[in-house]
């Protein structure tokens, strides 16, 4: 009995959904931000394993480790980070198909692991000893301190409205009641929660940590073969755990495959944005974050204390 | 070390170095970029730090300000890399050969893998250059 228990972790972590799901989705989804990229630009655009092949090839490469750097911290933060997403993407999915066997507080483990991530993010830029590395890593840690404030009010609507903090009971209460984006101040905070996402995962017009044009790469500059394979597919990931995250905590509903559904919608929203705007200064974005978004979202918390 | 095969030249992160070029080879080079050409389909895209670039693509005449700049960029990249020569200066230098500036051209300075010349070369050349390099490795590993 306890084998089959330790295989079913295994599996849970290493399949699905686990390692394997969300590294085979991340690339998967990274060809359709590609691809639709590319259409949006009237281009062709690449094929549907060139993710693959990228990884593929940059795990063929040579590891460079910077020189006067610390060794260890430069190599363990992508893991790190791809670990904490491995997590999430467990707790979110497994409960999402299982809300049974939520535990309270999985929300809050959910919520630590997304911080998790830019703070490896800034750990392995920092030990890589490298000043366009470290101007990344400050404006990683101000972007940070920028969209978290508003996040976690958001997140904090649906725990008032089912008032739990686990995401089993959260995703039950939506399958009894409706989603919970139906409600005024859901749909606030989800609105709200989708540009928290985008800087989360990095992307335009939030990607001034990586900033190629302008920082080449930012915090990851000095990263190079395996590693940066390992740093592409925590961004890959990023762009499948981040949305349902959200998509989970606002629009469950009895029709369980209609996440998917949200899910790509959700996608079409994240790339056109990408696609029409241009990069943020660090300060345009901190003001951003700091009063329509926390305004936006404090007002979402009062209705939702208010019961609207 | 990991030779360039099959692998890798389905997936070439390409890294601009302008060794004070005229600026007519980097429009070229952009131009493959953009929409008419779109070497993404091909697989390859511009990085912005030599660290994750496969292919070093150098133009212009080495002057003295940066022939120790593309040394060490070329050994800041990650191995294996193709270097490749675009446009008639960095290829043999033409009309600025033994001037008083300049350093040679490029191979006298890093191994080069691939001369595209031209001045400039068509986009074309460029695409051309490269499919034939790709297919010469086609088999390599």
């Amino acid at each position: 009995m306890e084998k089959i228990e330790l295989l079913s972790y295994f599996f849970d972590y290493l399949v699905f959904p686990g390692l394997l799901f969300v590294v085979a989705s991340g690339m998967l989804v990274s060809w359709i931000d590609r691809k639709i990229t590319a259409r949006l630009q009237w281009r062709v655009g690449p094929g549907l394993l060139q993710p693959y092949y990228d990884i593929r090839k940059l795990f063929l490469k040579e590891v460079i480790i910077p020189e006067g750097g610390n060794k260890w911290s430069f190599i363990i933060a992508p893991m790190c980070a791809l670990i904490s997403i491995v997590i999430i993407s467990n707790i979110v999915l497994k409960y999402y198909i299982d809300p049974s066997g939520s535990f309270v507080g999985d929300i809050i483990v959910v919520i630590y692991m997304f911080a998790a991530i830019p703070v490896a993010s800034i750990i392995g830029a920092s030990a890589s000893k490298n000043p366009y590395a470290s101007l990344g890593a400050s404006r990683e840690m101000k972007s940070m301190l920028a969209y978290e404030l508003p996040f976690l009010m958001c997140i904090m609507v649906p725990v008032i409205k089912t008032g739990s903090i686990s995401m089993g009971a959260i995703i039950q209460h939506q399958l009894q009641n409706g989603p919970i984006f139906m409600s005024l101040s859901g749909l606030t905070a989800f609105i709200t929660s989708i540009f928290c996402i985008q800087a989360k995962m990095g992307i335009v017009p939030f990607d001034y940590s990586e900033a190629e044009t302008e920082i080449c790469g930012g915090v990851l500059v000095e990263y190079s073969g395996a590693l940066l394979a390992i740093w592409k597919l925590v961004k890959m990931s990023l762009l499948v755990v981040a949305p349902l995250f959200i998509i989970v905590l606002f629009a469950s509903t009895g029709f369980r495959a209609g996440i998917f559904a949200v899910y790509f919608v959700l996608l079409l929203i994240v790339i056109i944005l990408k696609n029409t705007n241009p990069r943020l200064r660090i300060d345009q974005a901190l003001r951003g974050f700091w009063t329509y978004a926390a305004v936006a979202s404090l007002t979402a918390l009062v209705l939702a204390v208010t019961g609207y | 070390m990991q030779s360039i095969d099959n692998k890798f030249t389905k997936s070439l992160f390409v890294f601009h170095a302008a060794c004070s070029p005229c600026n007519n080879c980097d429009i070229e080079i952009l131009d493959c970029i953009a929409p008419k050409y779109d070497i993404e389909r091909l697989g390859m895209q511009l990085v912005g730090s030599p660290r994750h670039a496969d292919v070093l693509l150098v133009t212009g005449a080495v002057n003295k300000k940066v022939v120790h700049r593309i040394k060490m960029i070329y050994e800041q990249t990650a191995k294996p890399c193709v270097v490749v020569a675009v446009g008639s200066c960095a290829c043999s230098e033409i009309i600025f050969r033994e001037s008083y500036n300049t350093c040679g051209p490029l191979d006298k300075i890093i191994p080069v893998d691939i001369y595209i010349p031209g001045c400039p070369p068509r986009p074309e050349a460029i695409i051309a250059g490269l499919a034939k390099y790709i297919k010469s490795r086609k088999n390599a590993g």
